[in-house]
């Protein structure tokens, strides 16, 4: 069994996020693999560890020339080899799913591993999209996952708390915190990777146009108010606050 | 006709289908506003949204007694389909953001997800919604026969129940069997107002010092003012609080009226989860904070004296 495991490049969470011509301006930006991916191929190399039946691990990004360093980090990380299709094209979940369920296709992929949530779209949607292209079942949220032959056992998160699953492969696995903790590339793993197939891929043969426009972004601050209390003296601060939320916010009774 | 899909737990109907209705009359689509509602024994939950819709439609049927992702997406783009609808809402929950994305392939349509503000310009639909971890608000659009969207909670005001009820129809649908069994279910139970919900939320970080601290001064102050209960993802990461507490980009995302953060650095992490709140609240000893910089009143001081103090006052 081959798993596909999605790679996407992010902002650092701790980086500044700049807005140029009412766009996001990522040039100067520190960029990551995206933190959610990252426990899906560690998962994909956990599973193989774990004496599952993975043939195979391919990480595979959408993107513009300078995702291939977040393919060298999952290469680096150990997965086996890696697909690149290169584009400067903003591509939504929706439309991206398109090509993901294709590469999976092409790949005989009977797993896919993605990030519960991207950092830069804040969307949920690509797992789903990609699964329902693909007719097969979804796990999102997954904090625990186990894989025996072709049955996927494990946990994840749900609206009012989390549920046990089982689901026989083909599926969609999200990943997030708590399934597991993502390696660090060593040096001589680090090495190795250059050396991998990192395959380049042209959009055009996937067919796959934006389905939604983006007009304008704007960072937007909420004016705070910023006033400070003074803290030596427990009591006064204390009164001083309630009296500020109560009268002044209006939040507590 | 503009089609929302009911959110309803415990029997009853959630307060974010009634902030759906609102965002379906503002969005300018074409149409009567109805209601999907999805389950078993519903008729209460049914005529609760008569209140507020032009129609209801009633799929009371024994395989829609537990929400599954398929069977929900294939009920909804199947009454879509048959209902002409032009528009698709869907609560942004947990659920709702993990089926809409397989209504909008069904449909061929493009989605709009986690939505903030609906308008129409001409036959496209606009709408704004928060990008980077909640840092940049996007204003995007989509120009389509039917658009799935699937709207933010707490971002419309609940719509008020009209004088006149919606027509009932009950509708049959031909749908899937389920292909992920679920073995066992753990629910959330606290005797808290649950953190989407609550007017006030006092959060506790690593500053708090240790679990004791949080139980005697985040639980303490939360309990004394009715708020609901907090964590930061560090607070999780090393065991002192149950993942269901985390607010951040990685936990839940909260807007309530007061955000009181004890000994919470103020991560972006955090911050992503947190920052629409619309009064924030740091007490933290460190005056460097990045909290401080969000927040509308700061206290520079030690969690372990201000609390007790916040504790006794509140209790006046």
């Amino acid at each position: 069994m081959k798993i596909l495991t999605l790679v996407r490049q992010v902002p650092d969470a701790e980086a500044r996020v700049k807005i140029n011509a009412q766009n996001v301006d990522l040039e100067g930006t520190t960029l990551v693999i995206d933190g959610m991916d990252e426990y899906g191929v560690e998962e994909a190399l956990r599973l193989r560890e774990g004496g599952a039946g993975v043939e195979e691990i391919v990480a595979l990004a959408v993107g513009p020339k300078r995702v291939e360093d977040a393919l060298r980090t999952a290469l680096a990380m150990g997965v086996d080899r890696a697909i690149h299709v290169e584009t400067d094209e903003k591509l939504d979940p929706i439309a991206l799913s398109r090509v993901v369920a294709q590469v999976a296709q092409a790949e005989g992929a009977g797993l896919i591993l993605v990030g519960g949530q991207e950092a830069d779209w804040d969307s949920q949607a690509l797992g789903a999209a990609t699964a329902e292209r693909l007719g097969w079942p979804q796990l999102t949220w997954t904090n625990e996952l186990k894989l025996e032959g072709e049955t996927l056992t494990g946990r994840h998160d749900v609206d009012d708390g989390n549920e046990s699953f089982r689901a026989a492969l083909p599926a969609v696995v999200t990943t997030q915190q708590g399934l597991n903790e993502p390696r660090y590339p060593t040096l001589p793993n680090i090495m190795k990777a250059k050396k991998k197939e990192l395959r380049k891929d042209d959009l055009g043969t996937y067919g796959a146009q934006p389905t939604v426009r983006v007009v304008q972004s704007e960072i937007q601050t909420r004016a705070r108010l910023n006033k400070m209390i003074d803290g030596k003296d427990p009591q006064a601060a204390a009164e001083q606050l309630l009296d500020l939320l109560r009268n002044e916010a209006k939040v507590l009774a | 006709m503009i089609l929302i899909v009911a959110e309803h737990a415990g029997g009853k109907l959630a307060k974010s289908t009634l902030e759906m209705v609102t965002a379906a009359r503002q969005s300018g689509r074409e149409g009567p506003v109805t209601v999907l509602v999805l389950g078993q024994g519903v008729a209460d939950i049914a005529n609760a949204a008569a209140a507020v819709a032009d129609q209801v439609l009633v799929a009371d049927m024994p395989q829609l007694a537990t929400y599954n992702a398929e069977v929900w997406a294939a009920a909804t783009a199947q009454i879509a389909q048959e209902g002409e609808a032009s528009t698709i809402i869907i609560g942004g929950s947990r659920s709702g953001r993990e089926y809409a994305p397989r209504v909008a392939v069904k449909l061929d349509a493009p989605y709009l997800e986690d939505v903030i503000r609906l308008s129409a310009q001409g036959n496209a639909l606009q709408a704004q919604r928060y990008t980077y971890l909640a840092r940049v608000t996007e204003t995007v659009e989509a120009e389509a026969p039917v658009i799935v969207v699937t709207v933010k909670p707490g971002s419309f005001a609940p719509a008020a129940a009209a004088g006149a009820s919606g027509e009932q129809y009950d509708v049959e649908l031909d749908l899937p069997a389920p292909r992920v069994e679920v073995t066992g279910k753990s629910v959330e139970k606290s005797s808290r107002v649950a953190l989407t919900e609550a007017d006030v939320i006092v959060t506790g970080g690593r500053g708090v010092g240790s679990p004791e601290n949080f139980a005697t001064y985040v639980e303490g102050l939360a309990d004394r003012i009715g708020a609901g209960v907090g964590a930061t993802r560090a607070v999780v990461d090393a065991g002192w609080r149950p993942y269901a507490e985390q607010v951040g980009q990685t936990g839940k995302t909260v807007q309530p009226g007061a955000y009181i953060a004890l000994g919470v650095s103020g991560a972006v992490q955090h911050l992503s989860g947190m920052g629409k709140s619309k009064y924030i609240v740091a007490i933290n000893k460190d005056a460097e904070a990045p909290i401080f910089k969000v927040a509308d009143y700061g206290i520079v001081g030690d969690v372990n004296q201000i609390v007790p103090a916040l504790i006794e006052a509140a209790g006046k």
